[in-house]
């Protein structure tokens, strides 16, 4: 079993409302100095395969038709 | 008309389509369970609204999955009318049936309440019956309505009249930095698009909530002939 790490971004440029909503949630406990708070989502799972480059045509397939939407998202797959 | 009613776990405007499309304007309204592979031969296909897998991963990212989407797929590839409402227009634009995505609203608040539009295209099944810049008062009740595409394809749309409606002032103003009328930040105001051919329309906004006078203050006026006569058109 090889384990996956899979990132998902928001694309630069397109607009991160959760993020906003953090910085904003910081002001208000007196936090300052922080800016282009970007939030993503890490998926991780298995994959029955003899080791990461074997793993990997699956995992980007996995990224590709679902954890990521190309228009608006990247996603980054690591060996963990 | 025979309409195929899309039902995945987490819908919830089904019964408003059976409502509206069928006991109103006497279309003869099937459920399809998402897990169906058969949609009966249908007229139309509505994928309504709500809240599909729980809005899990991103609205409508896993419904797009269900069997019942391969069998909507290949209908529309064969020019077959689609028509997604709200939770229905984020699942076709996560299928790849219309170009798009539906992000969180600008404003990061869930938007319910009522809203207008305006008919912006005769281009498509859906509004070609409908007079253009015809306003139409009727509710949303979204968070991902954010209407979102690459420049390229936003010019694509454009361009080929695939804008079906914008969100718009009570005149009929449309406004897109305008945070009231453009209450979810959607680029160029764009509250529902088609595809290419017309024949698969998306968009946010409600009408079929709005077609009796009593829950719309009169504006049944507007969304009233838009549902009725898509019905009509089979």
């Amino acid at each position: 079993m090889v384990k996956i790490q899979v990132l998902v971004r928001l694309k630069a440029g397109v607009l991160d409302v959760q993020g906003k909503a953090i910085e904003g949630g910081l002001k208000g406990i007196g936090i300052e100095g922080v800016s282009q708070m970007r939030v993503g989502r890490l998926v991780e799972f298995e994959v029955d395969a003899k080791d990461f480059e074997a793993a990997k045509p699956l995992a980007t397939k996995l990224c590709d038709e679902l954890l990521a939407n190309p228009i608006i998202e990247s996603y980054e797959i690591k060996n963990v | 008309m025979k309409i195929a009613c899309l039902v995945f776990p987490g819908t919830n405007c089904d019964h408003d389509i059976d409502h509206s499309f069928g006991t109103l304007f006497q279309g003869d309204v099937t459920p399809v369970w998402h897990r169906s592979a058969d949609l009966g031969n249908p007229d139309l296909v509505v994928v309504p609204g709500g809240f599909s897998y729980g809005d899990y991963l991103r609205t409508g990212a896993l419904a797009k999955l269900s069997p019942v989407m391969d069998a909507v797929s290949k209908f529309a590839k064969a020019g077959g009318r689609v028509v997604g409402i709200c939770n229905g227009f984020q699942i076709l634009c996560e299928a790849g049936l219309l170009p798009g995505v539906l992000l969180t609203n600008a404003n990061m608040k869930f938007a319910s309440k009522f809203i207008h539009i305006k008919v912006q295209s005769s281009n498509n099944f859906f509004t070609k019956h409908m007079a253009m810049d015809t306003v139409i008062h009727c509710p949303v009740a979204h968070f991902d309505g954010n209407y979102f595409a690459d420049p390229q394809t936003i010019e694509s749309l454009e361009k080929h009249n695939q804008v079906v409606f914008r969100y718009c002032s009570a005149e009929g103003d449309v406004d897109a930095r305008n945070p009231v009328t453009n209450f979810n930040g959607s680029i160029n105001a764009i509250a529902g698009v088609s595809n290419r051919e017309g024949n698969v329309v998306g968009f946010m906004p409600h009408p079929e909530r709005a077609v009796e006078a009593i829950v719309s203050n009169g504006w049944d006026i507007a969304a009233r002939p838009l549902i009725s006569g898509v019905v009509a058109s089979a």
